[in-house]
């Protein structure tokens, strides 16, 4: 299959890649992985008349702690955090677990995160994990550049809040402290198929009680949704099994999910609960340095 | 609509299989068209065309990658390795030897992909655990069902290459 004709610009810093989308508009976009657009291109569900491609632009592929918590530029693929010690376990274990369930191994070769955000499948992994953490990306345009909480980028289905003209260059995690614990359960008909459903949790404890806790979900509703009346109900708690039982009922009711050959929603609303009562079980494990 | 006509080919510079190659390709022509059809090297398949089967599978600059899922344009400068390039002077890659051995291949149409995996998972880990060999080649298809023996021509291969390593 071919994508109609399009032009292809390969510019080598940041500035041309903006003013090049200033310049065309919404007939550019940008291509990083490309692992979901040159798909819809070839099914002709996209058909910019040019493409911009940013891997030759230095500096968008930092992935590390710094200012304000851990950095991850747009050229970061998935491979880079499935493979990072970084992101294994601890405070970013979210992340780690994330990672390693996105798409195929081929796919995470050349993917990225922040291409994935921008993506806004409602069916992404990612978008899950960093709403959990509470990320926000940086979206850099013609007049500067300008923060935004992964919770409020996405409006819908593939429609997110970024401009024509603007790129985003970087997703940041806030630093949830050491006391902290995440994982993301998915459960797929095979490697590389999208989520029946899917779970990102991430807990940070104080003193014995549950500080901070966030809870996303994957595949069950027409973007990704924040199981936010579940975060609620264990903020300031102390842990228990029937807390944690409370907390899944609330996030299998957030859950809006369709029936398809994935699953029935009665189905998929059941394995949120389950999945989201294992998860917080073991995020508040690993929180607890080890011990529940 | 654009009434315009197309962007003109432009060349794309590679090197392949330790060749240096060139032709001139559409933006749009993706890397596995320029691969077989500009380059005439026709061992790397087009299965599914749609990014889910992995049969395509090149190695960029040493890196699997679904080569239906990317543009020619986009390897300029870059080297590619397809199952072309495995043998080498002395006779069969380890893991060519491995495929024919355990009959890691039936109708041999996802083999140059699983193969080229198969090279990359072993130089980043020369000795991997069979889950870790099923989780390096999960992103790719054999319509035949013949994991269990591709699984073992990877041992093989691994085993074959630690020997002559350490010989």
């Amino acid at each position: 299959m071919y994508p109609a004709s399009f032009d292809y610009v390969a510019p080598t810093g940041l500035e041309e890649a903006i003013a090049l989308l200033d310049s065309h508009g919404h007939d550019a976009k940008v291509v990083a992985g490309g692992q979901s657009l040159i798909p819809l291109m070839k099914f002709r569900f996209a058909s910019p008349a040019i493409l911009v491609d940013i891997n030759g632009i230095p500096g968008l592929d930092t992935l590390a702690e710094g200012d304000g918590g851990l950095h991850i530029g747009a050229l970061v693929r998935h491979k880079d955090c499935e493979r990072s010690t970084l992101l294994h376990g601890g405070r970013w274990g979210l992340l780690g677990a994330t990672a390693r369930l996105v798409a195929d191994p081929l796919i995470r070769n050349r993917g990225t995160v922040c291409g994935s955000l921008a993506h806004a499948d409602p069916q992404g992994d990612w978008a899950s994990a960093m709403m959990a953490c509470r990320a926000e990306v940086v979206a850099q345009g013609p007049a500067g550049s300008r923060r935004i909480p992964v919770g409020e980028l996405v409006v819908g289905p593939f429609e997110t809040q970024i401009e024509p003209n603007e790129i985003i260059t970087e997703c940041v995690v806030p630093d949830p402290g050491a006391n902290t614990g995440g994982t993301y359960l998915k459960l797929e008909r095979k490697i590389g198929d999208y989520a029946t459903a899917a779970v990102a949790v991430q807990v940070s404890m104080t003193n014995g009680t549950i500080g901070t806790a966030g809870i996303a979900l994957t595949g069950v509703g027409s973007r990704n949704i924040q199981a936010s009346e579940a975060e609620a109900l264990l903020g300031g708690k102390e842990p228990s099994a029937q807390l944690i039982v409370e907390a899944s009922k609330l996030a299998a009711a957030a859950a809006d999910p369709t029936a398809d050959n994935r699953g029935s929603v009665e189905y998929k609303r059941s394995v949120i609960r389950v999945f989201t009562e294992r998860a917080l079980t073991e995020s508040i494990r690993q929180a607890k340095g080890g011990a529940l | 609509m654009s009434t315009q006509a197309p962007p003109a080919a432009r060349p794309v510079n590679v090197t392949i299989n330790g060749q240096a190659r060139s032709a001139s390709v559409e933006p749009r022509a993706l890397l596995v068209h320029y691969i077989r059809e500009s380059l005439g090297l026709t061992g790397t398949h087009i299965g599914c065309d749609t990014t889910s089967c992995g049969a395509c599978t090149v190695l960029v600059d040493g890196v699997p990658m679904k080569s239906c899922t990317m543009f020619a344009v986009q390897v300029e400068g870059k080297e590619i390795t397809t199952v072309e390039g495995l043998k080498g002077a002395a006779g069969l890659h380890p893991v060519q030897e491995g495929f024919h051995e355990e009959h890691g291949l039936q109708c041999g149409f996802c083999t140059p992909g699983m193969m080229l995996s198969s090279k990359a998972l072993l130089e980043d880990n020369p000795d991997p655990t069979e889950e870790e060999i099923r989780w390096a080649l999960s992103g790719q298809i054999c319509r035949c069902t013949g994991y269990t023996n591709i699984v073992k021509a990877v041992q093989y291969a691994a085993k074959k290459i630690r020997e002559g390593s350490a010989a």
